[in-house]
């Protein structure tokens, strides 16, 4: 079983410090979701994870099996199973999404190994099918005029095909009508299994209806403030980020 | 690379022993039978026309181009300054290793052919193509034609050969679409032309399969001086391929090519070019066809790698009907040039254009499109499409576009579109998250903005074409 184990992580943009001590360790299997409000630091948490160049990090660790990633570029991060489906995807135009699959998928095999590109296309149809996706769709280039809810479908998809240890998941419900939302998730709740770790960034209780995480994080000027069960996600939609502040604001008193 | 040591071939007697010849600083251990030594005069045309054993008529021309070329200033108020920096009295103008080209790779001598192999040639012959020519320097290593196509009419041979042999029809279209006057690097060319290749297809023959040509320079302080003439009879049809390379020296290369194309009525001729010089290549050529009526003329220029490269393929669209196409990539990495365009003259009512040009900057590179359509007041029917696209890798890279579009009276009609789009750091974050490494994400991007023009790319070229990019991304990377 692999560990993602997040170590009193300290990252900045530039001179600005965005998160300010992160511990967190999730083990394959687990779904854990961080909420927040906007600004706290979520998505700069898991850019700085999956190793965004423009997010420095100038304290603490981030440990895949015990070893460090900091110094791996982002691709090799990738490589080793880490999975970032983006809040805003990149459009890549002129790149089908199938040729963006396989040459990701490629990239994972070991120099002179060939890729079975029957079996390849075989899998993408299958995994397609699954999340509802039209076979037309491999056709069109990566994100380029998709709508929201398509954007959101592409990145599940090659989460599918890539089969990482562990997925962090940046706001994959924002911009999502509810049908979209509802097959999105259904394709997480498909993967989800001993050999998948999720970590799940939202702002909405929403998503957590239909991914339900084992683990609710509540995040807050760059620390993680508050740790439960869903019901923390629950109590948290009752009483507003407020409840938060003011429970802070108590304890700092 | 090992450097080629030994040379057989016929041995023909040097022709002119007062040139010195130890001024050529070899790089590489080639014997070459055939040195007209350093630096331009009569007594290198002497030289060449002796080697070649040419008819007085085309001495008289090439002596005429050199006076032409010496009374010609650089045309460096709108090209690069970077034009000054040829010295051409360092230029080595022809080298030869023999006169006759190998009929079967057998024969070509083993360096010489080992480069080939390299390059891919004997086996991309075998499977698709209808002939080669393989130029080595000055002059063709190897040539061959398949015995169908032969049978069928097809002259496809080198300039010096067709010279020699087919005088007839050479001397009637050689010079008309370019003369020597049309710029310094076309007379240049006019005087020292050597090895390119020269083809005729009969009446109603349409040659099922491409011709190709390959240019490999050799030699350092070289200047490759191909001229090619292709003429394609009424109804006739050929698509021809040239690739181009030569190794990385220390010193400026010089490649400055004349090709000339003549569709005669209802003729259709396709040019590819898959161009991959190194970085200190002055690669300066003029490449113009003439389309006679309902005959179609198309480009498809990619050019990769050089120092400087000022290209504009062009039609002359003279007969009702014509049809001229562009179809441009230009990649320029570090260091590099890529000043290509095109251009479209139409001369005669319904005739159409198309041109359609692609530029990457990579680095510090910098790319220039450069282009002229012109459709004058008194015709009429006449249409003109002209998009222009560039990609910048980075922030420090650098494009042009200078459009010159004149299309006069009412009753033609042009549409013109340019963009500059950029490659930004999220869109390599987000490939490289997916696993690949930051040189794969860029060249999966330079081939994805490339791609609907490569599609139209015959395959052979457009796999070839994708692996140059990868390369150059590879290198691009620190």
């Amino acid at each position: 079983m692999s560990l993602l184990e997040i170590k009193d992580l300290h990252i900045s943009i530039g001179d600005k410090p965005i998160v300010k001590g992160v511990t967190l360790t999730i083990k394959q299997g687990e779904v854990h979701a961080i909420m927040g409000p906007n600004g706290t630091g979520k998505s700069t948490l898991a850019k700085a994870i999956a190793g965004h160049p423009d997010y420095i990090i100038t304290d603490g660790e981030v440990l895949l099996d015990s070893r460090s990633v900091l110094a791996m570029q982002a691709d090799e991060r990738a490589r080793a199973g880490m999975f970032l489906a983006f809040q805003y995807p990149s459009e890549i135009p002129g790149v089908s999404i199938a040729n963006f699959l396989r040459a990701a998928v490629q990239s994972r095999m070991t120099e002179g190994e060939e890729l079975d590109a029957a079996g390849y296309y075989k899998r993408l149809y299958a995994k397609m099918d699954m999340l509802k996706i039209d076979r037309k769709f491999t056709a069109r280039s990566v994100n380029e005029g998709f709508s929201g809810g398509e954007k959101k479908r592409c990145e599940i998809l090659q989460m599918a095909i890539l089969e990482p240890k562990f997925a962090l998941m940046d706001e994959t419900d924002s911009g999502l009508d509810i049908d979209a939302l509802r097959i999105v998730a259904d394709g997480v709740n498909t993967m989800r299994g001993p050999g998948l770790g999720v970590l799940l960034i939202t702002h909405y209780q929403r998503l957590l209806d239909y991914i339900v995480p084992d683990y609710v994080h509540v995040m807050w000027d760059g620390r993680l403030v508050k740790s439960g069960d869903k019901s923390l996600a629950l109590e948290l939609e009752a009483k507003g980020y407020d409840w938060v502040k003011k429970e802070l604001a108590a304890a700092t008193v | 690379m090992k450097p080629p040591t030994e040379l057989s071939g016929t041995t023909v007697d040097n022709p002119v022993i007062g040139i010195d010849q130890s001024k050529g600083d070899f790089q590489y251990d080639v014997k070459y039978e055939f040195d007209a030594g350093t630096g331009l005069s009569e007594r290198t045309i002497d030289y060449i026309s002796a080697a070649k054993k040419e008819a007085a008529w085309i001495k008289e021309f090439r002596l005429n181009a050199l006076k032409v070329f010496q009374s010609k200033p650089m045309p460096t108020h709108w090209a690069t300054k970077d034009l000054e920096n040829i010295n051409f009295d360092k230029i080595r103008y022809y080298l030869a290793s023999g006169q006759k080209p190998k009929r079967s790779w057998d024969e070509v001598p083993e360096d010489i052919k080992r480069t080939f192999e390299r390059l891919g040639i004997p086996e991309q012959e075998r499977k698709f193509l209808a002939g080669v020519e393989a130029q080595f320097d000055s002059e063709a290593a190897y040539s061959n034609i398949k015995d169908l196509v032969a049978k069928q009419g097809v002259i496809f041979c080198n300039s010096t050969e067709a010279l020699r042999e087919h005088p007839e029809i050479f001397r009637k279209w050689f010079g008309k679409v370019i003369p020597t006057g049309d710029n310094k690097f076309s007379a240049l060319n006019s005087a020292v032309f050597s090895g390119g290749s020269f083809i005729y297809v009969p009446p109603g023959v349409k040659v099922a399969h491409p011709l190709q040509a390959y240019f490999r320079i050799n030699a350092e302080n070289f200047g490759q001086f191909e001229r090619t003439l292709i003429i394609v009879d009424e109804g006739a049809e050929v698509t021809y391929m040239e690739g181009c390379t030569a190794p990385k020296f220390s010193t400026a290369t010089l490649h400055s090519a004349v090709v000339e194309l003549v569709a005669l009525k209802g003729a259709k001729i396709q040019y590819i070019t898959v161009q991959n010089w190194a970085n200190n290549v002055f690669n300066l050529v003029t490449k113009r066809g003439l389309a006679h009526e309902e005959a179609e003329i198309k480009w498809i220029d990619c050019n990769i790698g050089s120092r400087l490269t000022m290209k504009y393929p062009g039609v002359i669209l003279k007969g009702r009907k014509a049809r001229g196409e562009v179809l441009s990539i230009a990649l320029a990495n570090d260091g590099q040039h890529q000043d290509t365009g095109a251009k479209m003259v139409h001369a005669a009512d319904e005739t159409t254009s198309n041109i359609i040009a692609k530029s990457i900057s990579v680095g510090q590179g910098r790319s220039t499109y450069r282009g002229l359509v012109h459709i004058p007041r008194h015709l009429k029917g006449c249409k003109n499409n002209t998009e222009c696209d560039a990609l910048l890798i980075n922030t420090n890279s650098r494009t042009d576009t200078y459009p010159a579009i004149t299309v006069r009276g009412d009753l033609n009609a042009t549409q013109h579109e340019a963009s500059v789009s950029k490659i930004n750091e999220e869109m390599i974050f987000y490939m490289q998250q997916r696993g690949l490494t930051e040189a794969q994400a860029m060249s999966l991007a330079v081939n994805g903005f490339i791609n609907d023009l490569a599609r139209q790319f015959p395959m052979e070229y457009s796999v070839e074409l994708k692996r140059l990019i990868d390369l150059e991304m590879e290198g691009s990377v620190g």
